[in-house]
């Protein structure tokens, strides 16, 4: 009945027109996600971009050609390399046996398609999906019947989720934010009706959830502040037990299947809120059988003393199992949730990431675009009828945007609650103001007849068009502006995703003077060059950026990559980077290097280069050596970070320097030797490498490669011995050669 | 001390009077898991805790099945109908089967 008078102008279509309708817009919805995703695809080719991606592009390939029990005892030896990696209990293995399952299931089909293909094109497919998700999941925060249509249009196309969802981007995000959006929505199901099944059904996607990223904690907190937030307000009800001991006792043995994850559950203080919840919930679930049984005012008081000693003794218990060590403590990455400095001063490689930075307000905007207003509205809303899927709207919002704030990166996260609370904002405003045509209609009395009536059982929604607007100016006004917003928020969305977020960053697209496109493809020649010319097991010792990217595209064994488990292991090429030749040489022989791999941006002016990098693997290293690396020696009396002939002894002695400046003076005349990122003149005299040798550079000059020379023949050290070939010989020692050579001739 | 008997007392006369048959089988069989879970946790104190995801699956398996059965036993009590519309007895004892086998999937398969 309530959608009866909220039929729209065209007229009352019957039931199965709007069910029709429903379908065709959703499919509408999902095209739009999937096509809006396709631009890069479209403009260059179907390639994994970044970084993170080829090392989950490489595994999908491993578990698609060695089967899943392979994949699943993995050991790399062709990372870490001297360590190596236990893959299989590293990594968050949901993305790729998704994959993996839908190559077989298309192929079971008779349509073999690459896994390339299949890995590139994930993305853009579970954007279909998490649009759907968030249609079920604000279908059942509001009964309005556009608010769920428009929360799956915002959710397929908003860019702050977009950025990493789109076609090549196989990250793990790809799949979470579908299965978080699901997640959050078999919740609220299990939570309304009371029931086991969905309860148990959230558990298992929750399972799939930790499966596949490592976001998950973000659930595992959440839904224990629900929670426990419903029940600080007096909302305790069977149903929540109900849900939540279902959904935790299934969801956490679910999530210890995961070997990366393992014991976790039980030892980290990440999760400790979940168990402290499901504890309480226990204790309230019995007072409330108690209370049913006995009744008085004094047992009451005592009851609620007894609840609160109980809280209070679970909480020093748990600050004592954590002071105690039973109880690991909160990680440094999501410590640094907390405090925002703690990253800076003590895990220099947490902050290195620029994804790890707080968030300015124009990216806000840039991400959300008007959604970023309707949120707050749409949170308001929600307080109006404080239903408890409601208050987790509220939780969500709060804690969504606190750790949006935080971190670039968890824009993420907060994306599906504004989409949500933006379509309740939004449809709010539509359903008041398109939808009223019936009471407008009516004479005064026919309303006011119809109105105690519905009141008496109905929806608050009906209780309220004894206020409704009955003009048709004010109606096509504020109609209208909704209707400009909502458009020029399509157009911001697909400009948004075709300018910013429709790069690889493999390839670097550049315009020509006359607006043709030109491609920088330096990356992959260099790979390419290392996969065809190098031994197959020749090890190559990068920045630790490049360490997926040289295992996936040039398949080489490197000592460092993306997966920074191993700080140390970092640090060591830190120094090599960082320090005297002489000193590299031998970490570098120690560790078996074979070849050195820089990125050097100062020919074209592409700033994400070492030299830029250059001051974090200083510090990561300085971080473990403190006496033999010094951030300090790296800048100039002054304190300025310069590479041109004011630049420090150390800076220019450090081999990263003379790796980046190799024969560069040589390309330029005289006197005009120029850094392009750094905007500098250098000296015509360029840095002298002995113990390294050339290998490649690429065309412009982006990735250089070199080779570590073997130890001399004749056992003198490399700087003595390039001395010698550059025929730089010493006075001394030649008259000693001539007279010995004049000896041997008699 | 005289609230506490009287409080006690009371509980115990309300148990014995209003719950049905069913109810109480199934409370025997929640004792039944609470024994079985303190002796777990009673070894694991005394002869340590070695193959640690032994305890865990045995332990979480006897509090899960507990917690599964407390909400087999809420959904299928009288007073509570108003609370589950949409929860029959019929329904609420096939969600109770199928928790259980996922349950017991997820134990088997960590105990190793």
């Amino acid at each position: 009945m309530t959608v009866k008078t909220q039929a729209p102008l065209i007229g009352a279509p019957g039931k199965d027109t709007r069910t029709l309708l429903r379908v065709v817009i959703l499919i509408c919805i999902a095209g739009a996600a999937i096509s809006s995703r396709l631009f890069s695809v479209i403009r260059f080719e179907s390639i994994i971009h970044e970084f993170d991606p080829w090392f989950n592009f490489r595994a999908t390939k491993y578990l698609v050609a060695n089967g899943f029990y392979k994949f699943w005892d993995w050991f790399d030896d062709r990372t870490w390399h001297p360590l190596g990696r236990v893959t299989g209990g590293t990594l968050y293995p949901g993305l790729m046996v998704t994959s993996g399952a839908i190559y077989h299931a298309l192929r079971a089909l008779t349509i073999p398609v690459d896994i390339r293909n299949i890995c590139v094109l994930l993305a853009p497919a579970c954007s279909g999906l998490t649009a759907y998700a968030a249609y079920l999941l604000t279908n059942e925060m509001t009964t309005s019947p556009s608010a769920g249509l428009l929360a799956a249009a915002f959710m397929g196309i908003a860019p702050g989720y977009i950025s990493r969802s789109v076609a090549g981007s196989y990250d793990n995000e790809a799949i979470a934010i579908f299965l978080l959006v699901f997640t959050f929505y078999l919740w609220i199901k299990a939570l309304k009706l009371g029931s086991m099944l969905w309860g148990a059904m959230c558990a298992l996607f929750y399972g799939y959830m930790v499966a596949s990223w490592g976001g998950y904690a973000f659930i595992t907190c959440l839904l224990p502040m629900h929670a426990l937030v419903l029940i600080c307000m007096g909302r305790y009800s069977n149903r929540l037990y109900v849900s939540y001991s279902t959904w935790y006792a299934l969801g956490t043995l679910a999530s210890m299947q995961i070997p990366f994850v393992g014991f976790l559950p039980v030892k980290t203080s990440e999760h400790m809120p979940a168990l402290g919840i499901f504890g309480f919930l226990q204790l309230i679930g019995f007072i409330q059988y108690v209370r049913s049984a006995v009744t008085g005012r004094q047992f009451q008081t005592f009851v609620a003393t007894v609840l609160i000693a109980t809280f209070g003794l679970g909480l020093i218990g748990l600050v004592a199992l954590t002071s105690l060590g039973y109880v690991a403590p909160w990680s440094g990455r999501f410590y640094s949730l907390w405090d925002t400095g703690y990253a800076k001063i003590h895990i220099p490689i947490i902050a290195s990431v620029s994804e790890h930075q707080p968030t300015a307000w124009p990216s806000f905007f840039f991400d959300l675009n008007m959604l970023v207003w309707l949120f707050p509205a749409g949170v308001y809303l929600c307080f109006q009828d404080l239903r408890d899927e409601h208050v987790f709207v509220v939780v969500y919002a709060l804690f969504g945007s606190y750790f949006a704030g935080v971190m670039v990166r968890l824009m993420l996260t907060l994306t599906p609650i504004v989409c949500v609370a933006g379509a309740m904002a939004a449809s709010q405003i539509l359903d008041t103001f398109l939808n009223r045509e019936t009471p407008s209609e009516q004479t005064g009395d026919d309303a006011s007849e119809a109105a105690p009536k519905k009141s008496q059982k109905s929806l608050r929604a009906t209780e309220k068009p004894a206020v409704g607007i009955y003009g048709i100016v004010p109606r096509v006004l504020v109609v209208g502006a909704v209707l400009v917003y909502l458009l020029m928020f399509v157009a911001h969305c697909t400009w948004v995703t075709s300018n910013a977020y429709s790069s690889p960053s493999v390839v670097l697209a550049s315009r020509m003077p006359d607006g043709s496109q030109h491609i920088i493809d330096d990356y992959r020649e260099a790979y390419q060059w290392l996969r065809q010319n190098t031994k197959e097991d020749a090890k190559i010792m990068s920045w630790w950026d490049y360490g997926y990217q040289i295992g996936g595209m040039a398949d080489r064994p490197t000592l460092v990559d993306n997966n920074t488990w191993n700080n140390t292991h970092i640090a060591t090429v830190g120094k090599a980077m960082s320090s005297r030749e002489e000193v590299s040489y031998g970490i570098m022989r120690q560790h078996e290097v074979d070849y050195v791999l820089v990125v050097f941006g100062g020919l074209l002016g592409y700033s994400g280069d070492d030299i830029n990098k250059f001051l974090w693997m200083v510090r990561i290293a300085e971080g473990i050596w403190p006496d033999e690396v010094k951030e300090r020696d790296f800048f100039t009396s002054r304190g300025e970070y310069r590479v041109d002939k004011d630049a420090t002894e150390t800076m220019k002695n450090s081999l990263m320097y003379k790796m980046s400046y190799h024969n560069y003076a040589n390309l330029f005349p005289a006197g005009q030797v120029a850094d392009r990122v750094r905007g500098v003149r250098l000296p015509d005299q360029g840095p002298v490498l002995n113990s390294l040798e050339e290998a490649y550079t690429s065309e412009n000059w982006i990735i250089r490669i070199y080779k570590v020379k073997d130890l001399d023949n004749i056992g003198r050290d490399h700087a003595s011995a390039a001395a010698f070939e550059r025929g730089q010989k010493k006075k001394k020692t030649s008259t000693k050669k001539k007279g010995a050579r004049v000896l041997r001739v008699d | 001390a005289a609230t506490w008997d009287q409080v006690l007392q009371n509980i115990y006369t309300y148990y014995m009077k209003e719950t049905p048959q069913r109810t109480k089988l199934i409370d025997v069989f929640l004792a039944f898991l609470v024994a079985v879970g303190a002796i777990q946790f009673l070894y694991c104190i005394l002869a340590g805790n070695f193959p640690f995801n032994a305890f865990l699956s045995g332990f979480s398996a006897t509090v899960g099945q507990f917690v599964l059965t407390v909400s087999l036993r809420i959904q299928s009590t009288e007073a509570n109908k108003t609370e589950f519309p949409s929860v029959s007895p019929e329904r609420a004892f096939a969600d109770y089967v199928f928790c259980s086998l996922i349950l017991h999937f997820f134990c088997v398969n960590f105990i190793n």
